[in-house]
């Protein structure tokens, strides 16, 4: 059995923050990640992160007082406001953190790190690097662990999570190369696997963002959190939905439909285009669907007044997507945008350290939820959260482990993780000769379409029922799947199968959570019940699973000095 | 500007499994097209519906990753920006889709990256600070952060590496990706290591061993021009050499503190 101090399964930004924190701390550390770690999601974050550095003379009297102000009010009043102190006090430390190890952001004509306006903010708090910021953040973050020689398992991925009497002892994971079953035990555990976009059909996120590390979690008695909040992104492209950073109407781009319109100004007469996601991603599916989109549905992002020089500079990869996708340059044309699924709000259950109820077991980033972004995450902040909590995480797992934590799982890994690893392979290997009717890629597909559609942008009852039925009746096919490939050596048909299950369990959260809260709360929009009841749901779902599904809890949202108010832009 | 597309095309696709075949073969697959249709989209519709042993790298499927560069109809190309009408409106009969080229294969279109990674590795790929670091962030002109723009871009996606003669002749060579990649912190006004840096590249297994070739830059899916950085090393390293810079001889101990 392979043994380390501190287990990081994760490759991007939050995971490996986690494994240099730890590593500093005197631990011994490896990473586990499906991708190499340049490939993981962080990469493909554009348009930047926040933190109240007050560079910019718009935003000269900003202070982390004020970012976390229009972090609580962007969460709906949901994000726990302690939490929230801590992600926008940290802020400016990890960014220059950030600088200082090299990581080349934009910069203001007196040679300071570069600031625009996002959503939610109205000006410029959003620290950038052109339109590459998470690529930029993440290269800069690997090359730290290069420096520090952590260990990396490139292309495994994590089957299961090995918990015993409320403590974690590690994890169970396949050898994509290979397909070889290995036990890694571990004192501490730490995932940071990113969020479940793949869930969803329209989604923004890249491919392998399945929400395996959620389900892996949930599966080992591990509680999710909020679920239902599911963030839809203003801008993506319509067809294929890659991402159009909101850094395009930071830096001035307008939302016109198909009239020509300006229609912000109905939804948000202040913000405009700046008003947060959830605002602004129903704004724009209300013009569709009342007939004011283009046909096959979609909106225009028009950036051709911020003029060539502008587009170049600050816009260059929004420019060369627009190129490659659809043929059109962004410079002479608007772009075709519609909503796309981009960000789950929830996840792991955490506390500001990123414990979770399993000793010795942590996460951080998107696969966790603090809870940081409460009911709608603003722009800017998801690339924040990684770097704050996942050096937290770090340094609570490291002290954890030299608290004692160390001891403990050397001596019971062995026996724990033989169990678990027995059932973990007799379930792959089932997968792996499975030759039933069902396609794993139909299933996959409906799944998606049907979260889009019962449990998206708006939402009602009637339709919730429907979808969570829908997905259970694909959990019920699932047994009876069949996999075209029997060879173990890196095996896409078979990986992404094992996947499947937990797809349809984290699915049956998010539609379970989002049916019984009836209210209208930041992301979580219906129209059975438009609005918002802090009577009655100013409070955290907790989701466990049970043989029955899920079973649902709430727990009470921490507020310091912010006291509801009505949310308006 | 749309030209009529067809309801079907033909995909051929390099497979091999080294420990299972005596030899590669090239499949052949009919895929309906869809508006749109991009090759890594055109791959997963093998592997989802034609034949599940198909093996591939991919993540972003939005150009930024770097993990699906493939050698598709005789170019360096990300599968996953790479149009298949674009290549049907370039000439090509069908989408013909390769591994990278001499790296070693692990099975069909995946390759072999551990020599690519050891190089990168190799130069020390991080900033080197002597100075304290200050309390906020160090200073840079917009300028000078513009001169190190066309090579941050790099997505590590090992296009130039397969392309590289230098490499394929002398394995020893340390290829145009760490090449471009010191320069990328010679060239950067933060760093504090750049003679360093040059004394560990400045010999033949570095950046003497590039013959300006410019294979590299001319594959390179995020159009960096690798060869013209090492240029820049030669001309950095002669110079520091006739300044007689004892740094040059650090070797890689003066990078690591």
């Amino acid at each position: 059995m392979i043994f380390h101090e501190v287990l990081v399964v994760g490759g991007g930004l939050a995971g490996l923050r986690a494994a240099v924190e730890a590593h500093d701390a005197g631990c011994e550390v490896a990473v586990i990640s499906r991708v190499h770690p340049v490939r993981s999601h962080s990469v493909a974050a554009q348009g930047g992160i926040n933190a109240a550095l007050a560079n910019h003379p718009d935003g000269a009297d900003d202070s982390p007082e004020r970012h976390a102000f229009d972090t609580v009010k962007g969460s709906d009043y949901l994000a726990d406001q302690d939490a929230v102190e801590i992600l926008t006090g940290e802020a400016p430390a990890r960014i220059y953190e950030m600088e200082h190890w090299g990581c080349p952001f934009s910069r203001t004509p007196d040679g300071r790190i570069a600031q625009r306006p996002f959503g939610g903010a109205g000006f410029p708090r959003t620290c950038y690097a052109a339109d590459k910021t998470g690529h930029h953040l993440l290269h800069t973050m690997y090359e730290q662990t290069l420096k520090r020689r952590i260990k990396v398992y490139e292309e495994w991925q994590v089957l299961a999570l090995a918990v015993a009497e409320g403590r974690s002892y590690g994890v169970v994971a396949l050898d994509l190369r290979t397909g070889t079953i290995e036990s890694f035990g571990a004192a501490a555990v730490i995932f940071a696997t990113g969020g479940g976009g793949r869930i969803y059909g329209h989604s923004t996120n890249n491919i392998i963002n399945s929400g395996s590390g959620m389900a892996v979690a949930y599966m080992a008695g591990v509680p999710l959190k909020d679920m239902e909040f599911i963030q839809f992104h203003p801008t993506s492209l319509f067809g294929n939905n890659v991402l159009m950073t909101e850094g395009a109407r930071g830096e001035g781009g307008y939302l016109l439909n198909a009239l020509g319109e300006r229609f912000m100004a109905k939804y948000a007469p202040k913000a405009m285009e700046l008003a947060p996601r959830d605002i602004t991603a129903r704004a724009i599916q209300t013009e569709i669907n009342e007939g004011r989109g283009f046909p096959g549905g979609y909106v225009h992002l028009d950036l051709r007044h911020l003029g060539a020089e502008r587009i170049m500079e600050r816009l260059p990869a929004i420019r060369d997507i627009a190129i490659n996708f659809t043929g059109r340059d962004p410079i002479k044309e608007p772009i075709p945008i519609q909503p796309g699924q981009h960000y789950f709000m929830g996840g792991i259950d955490t506390d500001a350290d990123g414990a979770t109820e399993v000793a010795g077991f942590y996460a951080a980033g998107e696969c966790a939820c603090v809870s940081v972004h409460g009911a709608n995450r603003l722009g800017g902040n998801s690339l924040l959260e990684t770097i704050v909590f996942g050096r937290r995480a770090g340094a609570a797992a490291a002290a954890y482990v030299k608290g004692g934590g160390a001891e403990a799982a050397r001596k019971g890994a062995e026996e724990v993780l033989a169990e678990v690893k027995a059932q973990a392979e007799k379930k792959a290997a089932w997968v792996l000769e499975a030759d039933g009717p069902e396609s794993p890629a139909d299933l996959r597909d409906q799944l998606r379409e049907t979260m889009f559609e019962k449990v998206g942008l708006f939402r009602e009852d009637k339709t919730m029922q429907e979808g969570l039925r829908k997905v259970r009746e694909l959990r019920d096919r699932f047994p009876r799947i069949g996999i075209q490939h029997r060879g173990r050596k890196f095996n896409l048909d078979w990986a992404r199968t094992l996947e499947l299950e937990g797809m349809l369990l984290v699915a049956e959260a998010i539609a379970a959570g989002a049916i019984a809260r009836k209210e209208s709360r930041g992301s979580h929009y219906r129209t059975d019940y438009k609005d918002r009841d802090d009577a009655n749901f100013l409070k955290h779902t907790i989701a466990r699973l049970t043989p029955d599904g899920p079973r649902l809890e709430y727990r009470p949202v921490t507020i310091t000095k912010w006291q509801p108010q009505a949310r308006t832009y | 500007m749309t030209t009529k597309r067809p309801e079907k095309f033909t995909l051929k696709v390099f497979r091999f499994d080294p420990e299972a075949d005596q030899k590669p073969r090239l499949d052949s697959f009919e895929v309906p097209y869809t508006d749109g249709m991009t090759v890594l989209e055109a791959l997963f519709y093998v592997l989802e519906r034609l034949d599940g042993s198909l093996a591939f790298r991919f993540s972003c499927r939005e150009g930024i990753c770097g993990a699906c560069a493939m050698f598709i109809n005789g170019s360096y190309r990300l599968a996953c920006e790479t149009q298949v009408a674009r290549l049907l409106d370039e000439g090509h009969a069908f989408v013909h889709v390769m591994p990278l080229p001499h790296l070693p294969v692990i099975k069909d279109l995946v390759v072999d990256m551990t020599r690519f990674w050891q190089n990168y590795e190799a130069i020390a790929p991080w900033i080197v600070t002597r100075s304290a670091d200050p309390e906020k962030e160090r200073l840079q002109s917009p300028e000078d952060r513009k001169r190190i723009d066309e090579y941050v871009g790099c997505v590590l996606c090992g296009s130039c590496y397969s392309a590289c003669p230098s490499v394929w002749r002398n394995p020893e060579y340390l290829g145009p990706n760490a090449m471009m990649k010191t320069w990328r912190w010679v060239a950067d006004t933060r760093d504090e290591a750049k003679e360093e840096r040059l004394g560990l590249v400045g010999n033949e297994q570095g950046a003497w061993r590039c013959h300006t070739i410019y294979n590299c830059a001319e594959a390179c899916p995020k159009d960096i021009n690798q060869t013209n950085a090492i240029q820049h090393l030669k001309r950095r390293t002669v110079a520091a050499m006739l300044r007689g810079s004892r740094k040059l001889r650090t070797g890689r101990a003066g990078l690591e503190t």
